[in-house]
Order: C-alpha cells, then structure tokens, then sequence
C-alpha cells in the first residue's frame, strides 16, 4: 500500500514537472531569442542559450514600440478608468436597487459580453466616423467602455450581492438616499471589488487588437497593432519581434504574477454564474 | 424619499441602457440590414455610400457563390477549431486540476505557470508560437534533445487535409447530424422513461433513413463537387490555443472542486471510492454547470479567433482562413461591406445559439431565487 501510494506521488509529481516544462517552453524560447545577436539566430539552434548576451534589441524594440505604448497607456488607463466607475454604479442599482424587469436589463447587459465583436464592427467604425473619433484614441476608448460595461457591471453586481441588506436599510433608516449610501456605505467597501474588476479591464484592453486596428490610423495604433506590424512580413530577424512580444507582455504579466488572486477572481466572474 | 431614489436608481442606470441598447442590439440591427444591402465598391467610403436594397443575396452567395468557396472552407475551419478546442483545452484544464486538486507541493507555483499564457495577448502567444512552430526549429527539433528523430510536420505550412466533406451534400449531412443528436438523446433517456424515448428515437431513425435512402434526391447546395475539410495548417494554432486556455479551464474546474465540502470527498473515500470513481461518480457531475460555462466561453473565443490568426499566418492564409479574419478582409481591405455584414451575422448566429439558451437559464435562475 505504501508503496503504491509513493508511486502515484511520484508519478505525480513527474507528470506535473513534465507539463510545467512544456507549458514554460515558450516563454524560454521567448527570452533566449530575445538575447541573441540576430547573427546567433539559426533554426536548429534555437533551444540554444544564447552565446553572447545581446540586449540592444530590448532598446530597439523599445524606441520602434514607444509611440504604440504611449498610446496603449493612455487608452488603457482612461477606459479601464470609466468602464469601472461605471460599472459600479450600475452594479450597486443591479444588486442593491431591483426594480421591476431590472433581472431581465441585467440579461439584456450580458449578452453584449458575447457577441463575436465583427457584428458591430462596421456600425462603430460608421459612428466614429460620422463623430469625428474615427482614427484616434477617444473612439477607441469610448469603444472599449461600452462594450466594457457588460463584464464590469457583472463583477460589481456579483461582489455587491455579498454585501448585506441589512446594511442598505440601516443606511435608509439614518436618512441616507441613493448617493449617500453609495459614497458612505458601498464605495468603502469595494475596494477589492475595484481592485479585480480594474485588473480584468486593464489586461482586456491592453490585449485587445480587432478594435485597434479597425478604427485607428497609424499614429494612435495600440500596442498590440505596433507588435504585429514589427513581427509581421516574411524577412524578420527574430530577436525584435521577440524583444517586442516581451515588452508587450510584461504590464499584463507582471499584475499576474504579483496580483494573480485578483486576476483569478476577475476571470471566475466572466463565466457568470455566481 | 423611498420613491425619489428608485428614480436616481434608474437615472444612473439610464446613460449605460441607452449605449448598450445603441451599440449591442442597435448596431447589431443595423449590421443585418447592411448585410441585405449592396453596400460596397469603390464609393462605398463616400460620406453618403449608395445603398441598394438586395435581399439575401449575400449569404446565398457565401454559401452557394462560385466565389464563395474561400468562405466556406473558414467556416468549415471555424468549426474544427472549435469542436477541437473545446475538447483539448477542457480535456488537459480537467487533467490538470485533478492533479492540483490533491494539493501536491507547490500548487501556486504549477498554477501560476499553468495560467500564465492566459493573461497574454493573442498577438504575442502568436508572435511567440510562429517562432515554435518554425519548420525546422522550434518543437520539430525538441525531439532531438531525446536522441530521437525530429518532427517534420509543417505546422502552419501544410496543405492537406483529413475528414473532407463535399459542400455538395451539406444538407444531406445536416440531416444525418440531427438524426444522430435525435438518436443520442433518446438512447439516453431510454432506461429511465422507455416511453418518452421513442418520442425522440423514432424520428431520429425516420430522419436517418431518409437521408441514407433519399440523400441522393436531396437538392445540392453547390452546382459543382467543392470538397472541404479539416485542413492540416490549423493544427498549429489550435495547439497554441489550447496552450493558452487550457489554464483557464483548469481555474474554473479548480475552483468548482475547492467548492465541494471535504466532509462529501471523506465520505465517498469511506464508501471505498477510488480517487477515479471519486471524480467520475461525483466530483465532475458536481461541476457540470463549470463545463458548460467553459463550453460557452471557449466557444465564444474560438468564434473571434481573428489575433491569433492574424498573428501566426497572417491575414492572408488561405489554408487557415477564419470567418472572423474573412469578415476583415472583406471589409476594410475590399471595401465589400455588406459582405462583411453577412459574414459578421453569420457569426453572430453561430454564438447566439450556444449563448442565448445560457443567458435565458441563467435569467430564469436568478428570477427563481427570492
């Protein structure tokens, strides 16, 4: 008995060190590549570390990507900024405020958290062009609100439900109205809710690439459209696109090695059920 | 007082209900009716393009247009990437949390490594994999470290395929896989309620006969042979894919077996359980719920799979061609836009059938509750 149960931990443990390799293969090869001179670079070699440490590509990466992060800063900050903001305060109605048929608006919210997005691909990119934001970033950003108040009213409505009713009516009891309980009562308490719902609308948008390159012109194009063009066409020296893909990952990477309980949290919440 | 704040409540809800009524369902609206339109050409980015009513012209050629084939082989592609996706990433997200859920050593450490494609964007898995799945690099020549030969499979290169089809006899076809769905469910229902099962077997068997002797009498959907099928280059990308998001299925099913109380799993051992019968016999069927929300979402990202695409093949690859890269092609590069709209639509219909019967059960359930 002993013995088959040392077995099966060590099978275990074989198996899941095996799988963990595969899964961070990737991620070596994306470093190594990204280290080697372009000269060092050949196919068969490519599992090879690299023989003389090369970092001259993280700057050239850097100086081509700058325009395209600068813009994915901006876009990213302002419309996780709203969508959140917004999405609490629909939340806290949704949870705290039902009113007759709100259930059924809630549905209404969640189906655009579904849709494939080429359906309303060519109306947005008609709207923003009949408003004057087609091309820049506050078509991108109003875009990204919009179709960010689905998820971010989902999590908060989710995260307000835990709250007390007993709270609300001891809040309407003392007097407080709708604003009042909101500032007093609920928005102390989301902070965590905040903290998940910002995390998830920051990687959502700053990963996004339909949008980016449908409805910007080159001057406001994101990160995303600004790796695919570095990395795009036939002829690449590896080590930029590598470099590139690095600096592209890292924000993203790094909330979800440092904040990975929220990111989880955020992404439990996208599969609705509570 | 109580009634003034039931009208805040609504006026701060109100800003989101109007942009979410205009650019989810009023555009949606709008999409449909650019897809009966002509609405493309040279003029078509003029301030007032011309429009022409045309009916459903567009989807009649995109599924029986002499220049429709491209289209028809994305979508036929789109539905390997989905059926294969969905089966590989539940299949190892499943087999990775049973294996954490017996809280080996350093379970943060594997879950972090195994969830960690996920918060990447599909721009940079696909820069990354493009460079992996290189012919003569990459994963072809890992088997060498093992004193084996390589791989010499062309990843995203390849040009055959398995499984073809002739579009032909889609309707043929069509009949034969609701007869089997037909059949399925009756066979399953058949030792519970014999009665209520013939109720569904019976025109599963009608229906599978019928297309079996009368197939051949059935009207063709293509006025000449159009074979199709599961075409070799995509293999690439659905192994990145689920590289991707086999993590995230393995979240979701951790989390639905945390959920389930230790006093169950004790009692179950007790009973003499394995640790295999103890998930095929209660843990799994506890987290149903869990796999159909993961069948909803991964389906839902292989129907936009445009990123990964665009970034691993390019936008241009016939071989591994996706309605949703179709969709772009059509229309911003040739301008086609109510082509565009009744690919968009398509598409669209496609995910509403996994996701409409989700969202209504989920509103019945939230209604049910008090």
């Amino acid at each position: 008995m002993r013995l088959r149960l040392s077995f099966t931990t060590v099978a275990l443990y074989g198996v899941l060190a095996l799988l963990a390799l595969g899964y961070l293969l990737p991620a070596y090869l994306t470093i190594i590549t990204a280290l080697k001179l372009p000269a060092d670079i050949s196919l068969p070699q490519s599992w090879q570390l690299p023989p003389t440490l090369n970092y001259a590509s993280f700057t050239d990466a850097f100086t081509l990507l700058r325009p395209n992060i600068v813009n994915s800063v901006i876009l990213t900050v302002s419309a996780t900024l709203l969508s959140t903001v917004l999405g609490s305060l629909n939340g806290y109605v949704f949870s705290k405020w039902k009113f007759p048929g709100s259930e059924l608006i809630f549905t209404l919210f969640l189906f655009g958290m579904f849709i494939p997005y080429q359906v309303i691909l060519i109306p947005l990119f008609q709207t923003l062009r009949a408003m004057n934001l087609y091309g820049g970033l506050p078509g991108l950003i109003l875009a990204h609100v919009v179709y960010g108040l689905p998820i971010t009213t989902l999590i908060f409505r989710n995260f307000y439900a835990q709250i007390p009713d007993a709270l609300m009516e001891s809040a309407s009891l003392d007097g407080a109205g709708f604003f009042r309980t909101y500032t007093r009562i609920i928005f102390p308490l989301s902070i965590p809710g905040f903290v998940v719902t910002s995390l998830w609308q920051f990687t959502q948008i700053w990963n996004e690439f339909l949008w980016g390159i449908c409805l910007t012109r080159h001057t406001s194009y994101p990160i995303t459209v600004g790796l695919a063009q570095l990395a795009g066409g036939q002829a690449v020296s590896w080590n930029l696109p590598m470099a590139g893909s690095i600096l592209a990952a890292l924000p993203v990477l790094l909330i979800y090695i440092v904040l990975g309980r929220y990111f989880i949290r955020g992404l439990l919440a996208g599969s609705v059920k509570e | 007082m109580r009634n003034q704040d039931r009208i805040k409540a609504v006026l701060t809800l109100s800003p989101s209900i109007i942009l979410i009524g205009l650019f989810v369902y009023g555009f949606i609206g709008n999409t449909f009716w650019i897809s009966l339109t002509d609405w493309g050409g040279v003029a078509a980015l003029a301030v007032n393009p011309v429009k022409n009513y045309a009916g459903f012209t567009n989807y009649i050629d995109l599924f029986t247009g002499f220049l429709g084939g491209g289209f028809r082989q994305d979508l036929v592609n789109a539905v390997y990437y989905s059926v294969m996706l969905l089966a590989g990433a539940i299949g190892v997200g499943m087999f990775l949390a049973v294996m954490l859920d017996s809280k080996p050593k350093g379970e943060a450490f594997f879950r972090t490594v195994f969830l960690y494609p996920m918060s990447l964007s599909f721009i940079v898995s696909g820069t990354i994999w493009r460079w992996m799945l290189s012919p003569q690099g990459g994963v072809n020549i890992l088997p060498e470290y093992a004193g084996l030969q390589p791989f010499t499979f062309r990843w995203l290169s390849s040009t055959g395929s398995i499984l073809e089809f002739n579009w032909q006899n889609l309707l043929e076809i069509a009949i034969y896989l609701v007869s089997a769905v037909l059949l399925i469910i009756g066979l399953r229902l058949f030792a519970k309620t014999p009665r209520q099962s013939l109720l569904w077997l019976i025109p599963g068997i009608a229906l599978g006969l019928f297309a079996w002797l009368g197939g051949e009498m059935l009207p063709k959907a293509l006025f000449m042979e159009e074979t199709h099928g599961f075409n070799k280059a995509t293999f690439g990308i659905i192994l990145a894919t689920i590289w991707q998001y086999s993590g995230y299925t393995m979240a979701l099913y951790l989390a639905g077996f945390t959920g389930i109380s230790q006093d169950l799993r004790d009692a179950a051992m007790l009973d003499g359980a394995t640790t295999a019968s103890y998930y095929r016999h209660i843990a799994l069927p506890m987290v149903k719920p869990i796999t159909i929300s993961a069948v909803i979402i991964l389906s839902h990202i292989s129907l936009k799979m445009f990123d990964l695409i665009f970034a691993m093949t390019g936008p241009d690859n016939g071989q591994t061609g996706h309605p949703a890269l179709n969709m772009y092609l059509t229309t911003f590069r040739a301008n086609d836009f109510a082509r565009g709209a009744a690919i968009a639509i398509i598409l669209f219909l496609i995910a509403g059938t996994f996701i409409i019967p989700y969202l209504v059960s989920s509103y019945r359930q939230r209604r049910g509750k008090p």
